[in-house]
């Protein structure tokens, strides 16, 4: 049985983890913590914020046995029409320093229906190994065919840390696997070290939108399982003289999931460009007063190569498709340069992109939140404003 | 004919201030909501059930307090509501909690959809929805933000779902019974009605502890969790901007001098 226990000759009363505590499950008695068990869900928060170590959380858990067999590096090469995902490429470059540090070799995960030809990019992006199923049950993702085909491959290969963007397609495929290989997984990583010690994988990943972050392991199980947001870490360059393996397994046909069937798939984004993939993201607000003016915030995103977002107000009055949407209800990004116009800035859309590298804001109200995370902001007009930037750029960057 | 929404009783993230001098997060006092991605699934069950009347079930798992969750589910519409509560599931990561979720719906039987928000406000995996598919074995469509067509009277019963991705959305179709979970865009969630929350006040509410749902202690709660937690901290504080007020062009210029490295 696990638990939590308050040691009371080191806790002083101080009452810092009374504030960590989300559940309220914690009071002072007699100038010392006491935990509510009743309350108490174990998640840890107060231990870290206790500056004398008084707060010990113990578990019962032992390593499966065959932990040791596991080696290599995996990534899952997210592919659409035959084009693998940019996130991969990050990943792919991660997976590299991982490896070093372990000794140990990357390997990819390409699933699908004639996507051969991105074998050798995937060598060429850092991978030594290549695990490779070709199967007309695997041309659309289907999360079923694609679970049963990666934990078959698992299961015969034994990587010890297995890595995947945090799209929608590798969120809900790789929880499933997880849950089928009975192993950890923790989501949407912005952070992924080694412990030299130990040997096993620190993930690091916001949660509470970014308010805080977390640092997770999964020390007893196999693999150790993560995915990782976009744009976070920066991309393995090609080197065309790298060589590699390919690995060729098959997909049995009788094992195809036929309770769940690709119909069809409906482009509809007003950009060209993919929110999660973008570098540069322009957003539209509430200031922008009626959905035509939206024009000017997708005239600066084209001066800029940038993908078009916008904040919840302008969806729900209808303005733009809710793909769009950025923040708590909508997507969460973290592009290079995020752009917003006519936001105010609400703890609901800032959650979803303060952890942005470069955020500027373009707003009429000096007092607006919206500056208080912006690097550079500009109070003042958004129309006379946004289309001055969309001239600058454009001469400035000829396009 | 059933249908099951998991939901999560979370903060009220509006109200999660920092504390200036620690630069910690202060939780105290903060007021707890359902998930706002679970209040789409709870609509999408209600409606579910207005147009073939299905019965509707409300599940979370929590300590005590999580029990006002269901009361408010209930008030919207669900038909019943059942609290998963025991010390034994504390300290539960998301294989875990999709697991005891899993257990309690094989409990329940005999349903022919499960919907789960797309991921809770706190700990943003979206893990849960499908790991719950993967427990019970069942077909899944995660990001769904429209039910196109179903048909309750064929065998197998099929739906048919929007699946939202980056660059727009699939089509599937999808076997009962499965998991899906939502985005906001598939519907409005309608506010309480007074009966409804008359009904959810005397609703009577049972607990289910592990020994209705029989699994090995050392299988669920913070000793069954693959993951471990070993640290939580605030990020850096962001220093403030430069902020330029003034002759538009003016503003426009600095703002260009600032950014030109950035953008090539």
């Amino acid at each position: 049985m696990s638990g939590i226990k308050i040691i009371k000759d080191k806790c002083v009363g101080c009452g810092l983890c009374i504030k960590a505590c989300p559940l309220e499950a914690i009071v002072l008695v007699d100038k010392v913590a006491v935990i509510d068990l009743d309350k108490c869900n174990l998640c840890s928060g107060c231990v870290g914020s206790c500056k004398f170590n008084a707060i010990h959380i113990f578990r019962q858990s032992k390593p499966r046995d065959d932990i040791s067999n596991y080696k290599g590096i995996w990534v899952f090469a997210e592919a659409r029409d035959e084009v693998i995902s940019s996130v991969v490429f990050e990943l792919l470059g991660k997976a590299r320093k991982l490896a070093a540090e372990l000794d140990t070799y990357v390997g990819a995960v390409l699933l699908g229906c004639g996507v051969s030809g991105s074998l050798q990019e995937l060598i060429h992006r850092g991978a030594d190994k290549v695990f490779f199923i070709d199967s007309p049950a695997l041309k659309h993702y289907i999360a079923e065919n694609y679970t049963k085909s990666i934990v078959k491959l698992v299961n015969k290969y034994k990587p010890e840390i297995i890595l995947a963007g945090a799209t929608t397609t590798g969120r809900s495929l790789v929880s499933r696997i997880a849950v089928n290989l009975h192993t950890g997984l923790t989501a949407d990583c912005t952070g992924l070290d080694i412990d030299k010690e130990k040997k096993i994988l620190i993930q690091t990943r916001p949660a509470f939108g970014g308010n805080i972050m977390a640092q997770i392991i999964s020390p007893n199980f196999r693999p150790q399982m993560a995915t990782v947001r976009h744009k976070v870490m920066p991309e393995a360059e090609a080197e065309l003289s790298r060589k590699g393996e390919i690995i060729k397994e098959t997909f049995d046909e009788d094992e195809e999931d036929k309770r769940i069937k690709f119909l069809d798939f409906i482009k509809e984004t007003i950009s060209t460009v993919n929110l999660a993939e973008a570098d540069i993201i322009v957003s539209g607000g509430r200031g922008l007063g009626e959905g035509s003016n939206f024009k000017i915030i997708e005239e600066l995103a084209s001066s800029l190569g940038a993908a078009v977002g916008s904040s919840r107000a302008a969806v729900d009055s209808g303005w733009i498709p809710y793909s769009h949407q950025v923040g708590q209800t909508g997507r969460t990004v973290c592009p290079k340069m995020y752009v917003a116009c006519g936001i105010s800035g609400q703890i609901q859309h800032l959650v979803g992109m303060q952890s942005s590298k470069t955020i500027i804001a373009i707003n009429k109200d000096p007092d607006a939140p919206i500056f208080k995370v912006a690097d550079y902001g500009i109070v003042g007009d958004l129309f006379k404003i946004v289309p001055l930037l969309t001239k600058k750029l454009k001469e400035t960057l000829r396009r | 004919m059933k249908v099951i929404v998991c939901i999560k009783q979370v903060p009220d993230t509006v109200e999660v201030k920092i504390d200036p001098e620690t630069n910690t997060l202060i939780r105290e006092g903060v007021s707890s909501i359902i998930n706002p991605f679970d209040m789409y699934a709870i609509e999408e069950a209600v409606k579910l059930k207005e147009k073939f009347g299905l019965e509707t079930i409300v599940l979370t798992m929590g300590p005590p307090q999580a029990g006002s969750a269901l009361r408010e589910a209930l008030s919207l519409g669900m038909d019943k509501a059942i609290h998963l509560c025991d010390r034994a599931f504390a300290g539960s990561d998301t294989w875990v909690t999709s697991f005891i979720l899993a257990k309690a719906i094989e409990k329940i039987n005999n349903f022919d959809l499960v919907i789960c928000g797309k991921q809770a406000s706190d700990g943003d995996t979206a893990q849960v929805g499908p790991g719950i598919a993967a427990h019970l074995n069942l077909p899944q469509a995660t990001y769904v933000r429209r039910i196109d067509t179903v048909h309750f009277d064929t065998t197998p019963k099929v739906m048919v779902v929007e699946r939202l991705l980056e660059e727009g959305y699939e089509l599937l179709e999808l076997s009962l019974p499965a998991v899906i979970t939502v985005v906001k865009e598939i519907n409005e969630p309608r506010l309480p009605s007074l009966r409804g929350k008359m009904k959810a006040r005397g609703a009577d509410i049972p607990l289910w502890t592990n020994r209705d749902l029989d699994m090995e202690e050392e299988k669920i709660g913070l000793s069954g969790s693959p993951t471990q937690v070993i640290k939580i901290f605030t990020p850096p504080h962001k220093e403030g901007g430069k902020v330029f007020q003034g002759d538009p062009v003016d503003t426009v210029d600095k703002l260009m001098e600032e950014i030109k490295d950035l953008i090539h």
